[in-house]
């Protein structure tokens, strides 16, 4: 007869707790949150653009709350987070090859990184001009 | 003489005998050159012979020695005990596979799933629905041609990249890293014809869409075989079959 009776381990919640490089990558992903709520009071504003200049400076207004500053700052941080992270990873998923070898993976994240530079700039020259 | 001594703790699971794993403390006397593996052999020699554990050929090349030093996975053959010294070394085997005994894991999930993504070359067929015949030649294959797939071929099977992954620990019906990486390395040979086949694989909520590319699998990874990167150019194909799927479908 077998004695075979193979024992399964439980995942504890808090795996990625355990962890540096998880609970880094659970950071990534949480900053999707603070993303989606900066983008939802941006949405906000645009709908209260619409509803006239009063509606709008209000909105304006619940900006200057130290609190909405405060999320505004921890938001960043994320976004940064995020987009740091995100562009070091990037080299894996492009498959660039000049003359039989692969794009450095330097090239890439360089690559990004100016885009990135450029797109920023233009924003900001529209939004001050 | 004045011996130096590290502590290793093991975790132990004897089928016949016992509920639950529990951890054992051995004494090794420590040398800088001794490797977790002969720590192990030295252990099972001379301190205590019912323990288990896989090996085979000490030089990080059949791939069965994986097991969890200080909660990374690791080959016991290449992970040395002059990085840990002089604090103490817990080993345990292989995360999110069942323990079969001690440091012994059930591979079957993972050896099936190596199976399942058709690990070998898909020759083209002709219009009667034949391959190449012998007579004809051999397939051609170009240096540049090879390096395409090279990376992703040096995998030794020792599957530490599942015992890294969360999605794997998370849901078991996920392809995985090893496995999906072995279908890219076969789709992206020149010699093969299966892709159209081994996309069905890809495509699927389990397939390369079970990965949120946490990226550990390639950390431990003891080859340098990237299967993240696999993974990631894997989600690129996907993307391409189901744009292509809308405007021609099959
Ligand atoms: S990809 Fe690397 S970590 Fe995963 S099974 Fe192959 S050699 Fe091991
Ligand atoms: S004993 Fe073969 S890989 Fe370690």
């Amino acid at each position: 007869m077998s004695k075979r009776k193979p024992y399964t381990r439980e995942l504890p919640t808090d795996w990625w707790m355990k962890q540096l490089f998880y609970t880094k990558y659970m950071l990534r992903e949480g900053s999707s949150v603070l993303i989606s709520i900066y983008s939802l009071i941006l949405a906000w504003g645009v709908l209260r653009l619409s509803q006239g200049e009063v509606a709008f400076n209000g909105w304006l207004e619940a900006l200057q709350n130290p609190f909405a500053i405060l999320l505004h700052l921890i938001a960043l941080v994320f976004a940064l987070y995020h987009t740091i992270t995100w562009f070091s990873l990037a080299p894996k998923a492009v498959d660039l090859w000049i003359k039989g070898k692969r794009l450095d993976d330097k090239v890439i994240i360089s690559g990004h990184y100016a885009a990135f530079i450029v797109a920023t700039v233009l924003c900001l020259l529209i939004i001050t001009l | 003489m004045n011996q130096k001594i590290i502590e290793i703790d093991i975790l132990r699971y004897r089928p016949e005998e016992d509920d639950h794993p529990f951890t054992q403390t051995f004494d090794v006397p420590y040398s800088a050159d001794m490797s977790i593996l002969e720590a192990l052999q030295y252990i099972k020699d001379h301190l205590d012979s019912s323990i288990s554990f896989r090996w085979s050929c000490r030089m990080a090349i059949c791939g069965s020695c994986g097991l969890m030093v200080n909660g990374v996975p690791k080959l016991g053959c290449k992970a040395f005990l002059r990085d840990y010294f002089p604090k103490r070394i817990s080993l345990e085997p292989l995360a999110n596979f069942p323990i079969e005994r001690d440091l012994v894991v059930v591979m079957d999930d993972f050896i099936n799933k190596l199976e399942e993504i058709k690990p070998y070359i898909i020759p083209e067929k002709n219009e009667a629905g034949d391959k190449k015949c012998l007579s004809e030649g051999a397939y051609k294959q170009t240096p540049e041609q090879m390096e395409k797939y090279r990376q992703f071929s040096m995998c030794i099977n020792c599957g530490l990249c599942y015992a890294a992954c969360p999605q794997y620990a998370l849901d078991k019906k996920f392809i995985g890293p090893a496995a999906l990486t072995l279908l890219a390395r076969y789709n992206r040979d020149n010699r093969d014809a299966g892709s159209a086949e081994r996309m069905k694989i890809v495509n699927q909520e389990e397939g390369v869409w079970g990965c949120t590319f946490v990226g550990y699998c390639s950390v431990v990874c003891p080859k340098g075989v990237d299967p993240a990167a696999a993974i990631q150019l894997l989600k690129v194909e996907s993307s391409k079959d189901y744009l292509i799927g809308m405007f021609k479908p099959e």
